[in-house]
C-alpha cells in the first residue's frame, strides 16, 4: 500500500465510508464512482490490483481529493478477510456500507460438467460473500447502523439448464442475504439484494440474445437510489421484476424443456 | 483484560463535544497502569492505533479514532492523595474537575485553572493544556503540575517535572495524548478564603471598549471574561458584557466554612425552583436559527445593560457550560462547531472586526462569542499569545456546510496574517498548512522527534493527529 491517506472528515466536510468488493471494473467500478460522488470514501477492492489502482486513481483525479484507495484481494482467500477489513476500516476511519459485487460466470455447455469451474463460481459468488458478511455483520450489529449490499442476479431466481452452478450460486446468495436481512434488520442494519439483468460488462461481452441491456452506470444509479431509500430487494432495470415473476411461475414440465 | 479485549472486539460509536462528528472504535477502559499497557500490546499486535480519551469534551476529532482503538480513562479516576496543608493533590488521569473541586473546596482550596465545564478529566485537561478565565494571571493548567508519571507506548514508565525529563514535561502537556499516557498527576491547588466570588458585570458598546475594558480590568481581577454579541455589526460591533471577578477574601465572607460547603456550590437542577433544567435545551431549539438567536442575543444584551456587582459561588461562576445540561443539543442534528482564534493584542481589534463583518455578510453569524485575555506559555504545542481570544459557536446544517467551511478558511487566513494561533481542543476545520504556519515547521519537527523516541511504532494516532500531523 502507498502512503496515501483518505481525506479526513470534519464537521463541515463529512464523509460516509464504504468498501466495494469487486470494484476493479463493471458494476462494482460504477458503484464505487457513484458513491464517491455522493459523499463516500471508498475502499476499492479487486483481485487485480492494477484494475483497483486504475479505478481509484481516476476517481481521485476527477475529484481532486483522495476519496478512494485501492486494495488487492482474491475473495477466494477467505482467511484474508478479517485482516483486510481491519485495515480498510482503519484507513477509512469506520464503515457505513459494504457492497459485495465480486461475481464470476464461467461458460459451460449443455452437456459439460466441470467441478472445478462450479466450485470457483460458488467460492467467488457465495462463500466469499459469507466471509465478508460474517466479518462485517457483528460490527454493524453492535453499532446498530450500517448497510450491506449484495449484487446477486436475476439468474438466481430459477435453476436454469445453461449454467447450473452460476444460477445456484446466485440463488444461494439471494437466500443468504434474505436471512442476514432478517437477522440484522432488528438491529437497525439494512440489507439490500440487487438483482441485475443484462449489464454491459465483461461478463456479458460474448453472450448473445441480450435484451434490456443497460450500462454499469445505469445499474449503479439504480443501486444508489435503493441504498439511499434503504430498499430490501431491487431488480435493475426494474422491468426484470415482472419478467422474473412470470418466469418463477412457469411450471417445471415446461421450464425443463426450455433451453434458457 | 487481555482475554476480554481479545474476545470482545466490539465497536462502539463515539462522538465529539457538539455532536458534529462520530466514529466507531474499539473502546478499552483501563483501571490500572498494567491494563493500559495490555491495551497498547493488544493494539500493536492487531495493527490498531490508539487515541486517548477522557470526558470527550473536545469540539473536534482529538478524542476520536475511527476504525481503531480508543483508550477511555474515565474509570481510572481515583484521587490517590490530598494534603490540605500544602494544597498538593495526586490523581489518576480520569479524575474530573468536578471530583477535584468537590474534594478540595471544603478544605479551602480551588483548582487554579478550570474549564467552562467540570466534566473534563485531568488527563484531557493536560493533553490540551486548557486555560480558564484567568489565563493572563495563572497561565494554563499545565503550569500548576508539580510532576506527573507517564506510560510511554515503548513500555517505559517515567516521572516528569519541569526539572526532570523537562522536554517531555513541556511537550506531553499540550501534546494531545500523542506521546504517551498520563498515569498519575500531582498538582498544586489554590488557597481560597471563601466559596464565593465577587463579580462586576458591566456593558460595553463596541469592540474597542470591549477589549480596552478587558485589558484595563485584567490586572486587578482574578478572572476576566467577556460575552460578545456576535450578531451585530456596524457601530455596535463587539458590544457585549464584561464579567470581572475577584475571590472573596478573609473577612469579607462572614461564614466561609458554610460558603465552601458543597451544598452552597452545587448547581441547581431546577430553574426558578420549579423548572427542570435538563429540559431547557428542548425549549432553546426553536430559537436556534439566525432570526431566533438574534432575538435571544438582543434580549441578553439589553439585560446586560445594567451594571451589577454580586456574589456568586465558584461553581456557578466557572461552569457555565454545565448550567444548562445538554445545551449543545439545542443546535440540532448537525451539531455545532467552535472557532476560537488567539490574537496578539495589537492585531485583535482589526482582525475580529473583519471576522465578524465577514460572518454577517455571509449570513452565517456566530451564536455565541466569548472573549478572554491570555499570556504566552512555555509548552511546545501552545495556543497562547500575549493578547486575546475570541471563541465563536456556529451551528452546522447540511445546507450551510460548504459556505461555512469557505468562510472559516478565510478566517484562518486573516488570523494567520495577524500573527494568531489556534487551539487543538476547539477548531475542527484547521488545515495541515494552517497548523504548519502557526506552529512553525521547527516546532512540529521537534514534536515528531520526541514522538519517534516515545512512540517508535506510531501507535498513538488520534483522528486529529492523522488529519494535521501524520
Amino acid at each position: 500500500m502507498t502512503n496515501e491517506r483518505f481525506e479526513a472528515p470534519t464537521p463541515l466536510h463529512p464523509f460516509k465510508k464504504a468498501i466495494v468488493i469487486g470494484a476493479g471494473r463493471g458494476i462494482g467500478e460504477a458503484i464505487a464512482r457513484k458513491l464517491t460522488r455522493e459523499g463516500y470514501l471508498v475502499g476499492v477492492v479487486s483481485q487485480n490490483f492494477d484494475n483497483a489502482k486504475k479505478v481509484s486513481n481516476q476517481i481521485n483525479t476527477d475529484a481532486g481529493e483522495i476519496l478512494s484507495l485501492a486494495y488487492t484481494h482474491d475473495v477466494k482467500n477467505f482467511d484474508e478477510v478479517d485482516g483486510l477489513l481491519k485495515q480498510v476500516m482503519d484507513d477509512l476511519g469506520g464503515l457505513d456500507l459494504l457492497v459485495y459485487n465480486a461475481g464470476i460466470l464461467l461458460p459451460t455447455t449443455l452437456t459439460t460438467y466441470q467441478f472445478e469451474n462450479d466450485r470457483t463460481m460458488m467460492e467467488v459468488n457465495v462463500t466469499g460473500a459469507m466471509a465478508w458478511i460474517n466479518a462485517v455483520a457483528p460490527i454493524f450489529q453492535d453499532l446498530k447502523r450500517g448497510q450491506i449490499v449484495g449484487i446477486s442476479s436475476v439468474a438466481g431466481d430459477r435453476g436454469r439448464v445453461k449454467n447450473p452452478a452460476y444460477t445456484a450460486s446466485k440463488g444461494a446468495f439471494s437466500t443468504y442475504l434474505e436471512a442476514i436481512r432478517n437477522r440484522l434488520s432488528r438491529h437497525g442494519v439494512n440489507v439490500l439484494t440487487v438483482k441485475p439483468g443484462f449489464v454491459q460488462t465483461d461478463m456479458t461481452k460474448n453472450q448473445t440474445g441480450l435484451f434490456w441491456l443497460i450500462t454499469p452506470e445505469k445499474a449503479a444509479e439504480d443501486i444508489w437510489k435503493a441504498i439511499k431509500s434503504k430498499k430490501q430487494t431491487i431488480y435493475t432495470p426494474f422491468q426484470w421484476r415482472y419478467l422474473m415473476l412470470v418466469i418463477q411461475h412457469i411450471p417445471s414440465f415446461i421450464f425443463r424443456r426450455l433451453s434458457f | 483484560m487481555e482475554s476480554k479485549t481479545e474476545s470482545t472486539q466490539t465497536f462502539q460509536t463515539l462522538e465529539n463535544f457538539g455532536h458534529s462528528l462520530s466514529a466507531p472504535s474499539i473502546v478499552i477502559t483501563p483501571k490500572t497502569v498494567d491494563e493500559i499497557y495490555q491495551g497498547v500490546k493488544f493494539a500493536k499486535k492487531n495493527g490498531y492505533q490508539i487515541a486517548a480519551r477522557g470526558a470527550g469534551r473536545s469540539y473536534n476529532d482529538a478524542a476520536l479514532n475511527g476504525g481503531g482503538v480508543v483508550m477511555l480513562f474515565t474509570e481510572m479516576n481515583n484521587i490517590t492523595s490530598w494534603d490540605p496543608e500544602t494544597g498538593l493533590i495526586t490523581c489518576e488521569p480520569g479524575v474530573t474537575l468536578e471530583q477535584l473541586w468537590h474534594k478540595i473546596l471544603p478544605d479551602g482550596w480551588w483548582p487554579p485553572v478550570v474549564s467552562g465545564t467540570m466534566t473534563t478529566t485531568l488527563g484531557g485537561c493536560l493533553g490540551m493544556n486548557i486555560h480558564g478565565k484567568n489565563n493572563y494571571r495563572m497561565g494554563t493548567f499545565g503550569e500548576h503540575v508539580v510532576e506527573f508519571t507517564a506510560l510511554l507506548p515503548n513500555g517505559a514508565e517515567l516521572t516528569c517535572s519541569p526539572n526532570l525529563n523537562g522536554d517531555l514535561f513541556y511537550s506531553m502537556i499540550s501534546g494531545m495524548g500523542m506521546l504517551g499516557f498520563f498515569t498519575s498527576i500531582t498538582m498544586k491547588m489554590k488557597k481560597v478564603d471563601s466559596g464565593y466570588i465577587t463579580v462586576n458585570a458591566f456593558p460595553v458598546y463596541n469592540l474597542d471598549e470591549h477589549l480596552t475594558a478587558i485589558e484595563r480590568d485584567a490586572p486587578t481581577h482574578d478572572y476576566t471574561v467577556g460575552w460578545l454579541d456576535t450578531m451585530v455589526g456596524g457601530e455596535a460591533l463587539g458590544r457585549g458584557q464584561i464579567h470581572a471577578a475577584n475571590y472573596v477574601h478573609g473577612n469579607e465572607d462572614p461564614n466561609p466554612s458554610s460558603s465552601m460547603k458543597l451544598e452552597s456550590q452545587i448547581l441547581p437542577e431546577k430553574m426558578f425552583g420549579v423548572f427542570p433544567k435538563s429540559l431547557i435545551h428542548y425549549f432553546m431549539k426553536p430559537f436556534s436559527n439566525n432570526l431566533g438567536w438574534k432575538l435571544v442575543s438582543t434580549a441578553k444584551y439589553v439585560a446586560s445593560l445594567r451594571t451589577g456587582k454580586y456574589n456568586q459561588s465558584h461553581a456557578a461562576f466557572h461552569f457555565l457550560l454545565d448550567y444548562v445540561p445538554n445545551w449543545e443539543k439545542a443546535y440540532g442534528r448537525g451539531g455545532l462547531i467552535q472557532y476560537q482564534s488567539f490574537l496578539p493584542k495589537e492585531t485583535a481589534r482589526e482582525t475580529w472586526t473583519k471576522l465578524i463583518d465577514l460572518s454577517l455578510s455571509y449570513h452565517l453569524p456566530s451564536y455565541l462569542g466569548v472573549t478572554k485575555r491570555h499570556r504566552p506559555d512555555k509548552f511546545l504545542l501552545t495556543h497562547a499569545v500575549d493578547g486575546f481570544s475570541l471563541a465563536m459557536d456556529f451551528k452546522v446544517t447540511s445546507a450551510n456546510q460548504k459556505k461555512l467551511s469557505q468562510m472559516l478558511q478565510e478566517f484562518d487566513k486573516m488570523v494567520l496574517e495577524a500573527g494568531g494561533r489556534f487551539y487543538f481542543a476547539k477548531n475542527s476545520e484547521t488545515s495541515r498548512q494552517t497548523t504548519e504556519q502557526f506552529l512553525g515547521a521547527e516546532t512540529i519537527e521537534r514534536f515528531k522527534a520526541l514522538k519517534r523516541r516515545t512512540d517508535p511504532d506510531m501507535v498513538l494516532e488520534s483522528d486529529l493527529y492523522k488529519r494535521l500531523f501524520a
